[in-house]
């Protein structure tokens, strides 16, 4: 059966396909999670020398690169749909993008702790205006200016595309994030984010933080779908779709 | 065991990140979990409300 693209755009057929895939990137969440930290905390060695000595607080950069990631990454995916909704004018789109943002704002916050809380150990220090951290917390401001700014418009589709635009415009904040190392050559100037390459890392280390990055991002998809089913729901309360839907779930 | 939870005396930094990742973490499952009760509650009034107007 060759169905349109555009099938799935319709909140009444998505609703469905959205719940039942949840659970099953829940559960790839839980399982790649627990593997990559057993493999983070045991296969790992307890300290590392080299240019940038660091003892056992380091295991702190599996949760902080992966939420860092997913905070920039998020983003993206919040400006994507934004985009779409506006082009296409597709209230999906528009749904997506508000269910995505609260997961990458909770990514965010969660990238400034665990820096906060790998600084103070490795650098002295649970804060510096360093480029990288102070673009970060702007992109935490940029997530809670649009959430705000899309509860504090009632009308549903205005509150949509005001929302849109900021998110595109916050855009360049990511872009900035990333190439916000201060210092490319450590031995003139004192950075605090230094340049660094996949090819450098301990393959085991590189192992625990690549599969903790792809379990936040498997647990993001969850947490949209979940949210994006309680919005669609809001609001299309009283159409005949929600009722016969709800019906055949077996909710009274 | 002991050796594990210690982290060579960095106990304090470690496991305040993962504590504070599946804090946030399943708090915003079980939000979500909320919210959905809260709006199949608000349908199912509605759905009531209306079956209620029909046989008046």
């Amino acid at each position: 059966m060759k169905r349109h693209w555009f099938h799935f755009s319709a909140p009444s057929t998505f609703y469905s396909l959205a719940g039942r895939m949840t659970p099953w990137f829940l559960a790839l969440a839980v399982i790649t999670g627990l593997i990559s930290l057993y493999w983070g905390f045991f296969e790992t060695p307890d300290r590392l020398g080299g240019s940038n000595p660091q003892k056992e607080y380091y295991r702190i950069i599996f949760v902080h690169v992966g939420s860092a990631w997913m905070s920039m990454w998020l983003y993206v995916v919040v400006a994507g749909w934004s985009a779409l909704g506006l082009v296409f004018n597709t209230r999906l789109s528009y749904m997506m993008a508000v269910s995505v943002a609260p997961t990458g704002a909770i990514f965010t916050f969660l990238a400034l702790f665990t820096g906060a809380f790998w600084g103070k150990p490795s650098w002295g220090t649970w804060w510096d205006w360093d480029p990288r951290l102070t673009s970060e917390l702007v992109l935490f401001f940029l997530y809670v200016g649009y959430l705000a700014l899309h509860s504090a418009i009632d009308d549903a589709r205005r509150a949509d595309r005001a929302a849109a635009l900021l998110a595109i415009v916050g855009l360049v904040m990511v872009p900035v994030i990333f190439w916000s190392i201060n210092c490319p050559d450590p031995n003139q100037c004192a950075a605090l984010h230094q340049r660094s390459s996949m090819s450098d890392i301990d393959g085991n280390i590189l192992f625990g933080m690549l599969g903790l990055t792809f379990a936040f991002w498997m647990y993001s998809f969850a947490t949209s779908f979940m949210r994006v089913r309680s919005i669609i729901l809001e609001r299309e309360a009283d159409t005949t779709w929600v009722a016969e839907q709800l019906q055949k779930e077996g909710v009274r | 065991m002991m050796e594990f939870l210690a982290q060579g005396g960095f106990a304090f930094y470690v496991w305040s990140c993962y504590g504070m990742a599946v804090l946030l973490l399943a708090s915003e499952i079980l939000a979500l979990r909320k919210r959905r009760r809260t709006i199949l509650a608000r349908v199912g009034r509605l759905k009531r409300m209306r079956d209620a107007e029909e046989q008046a």
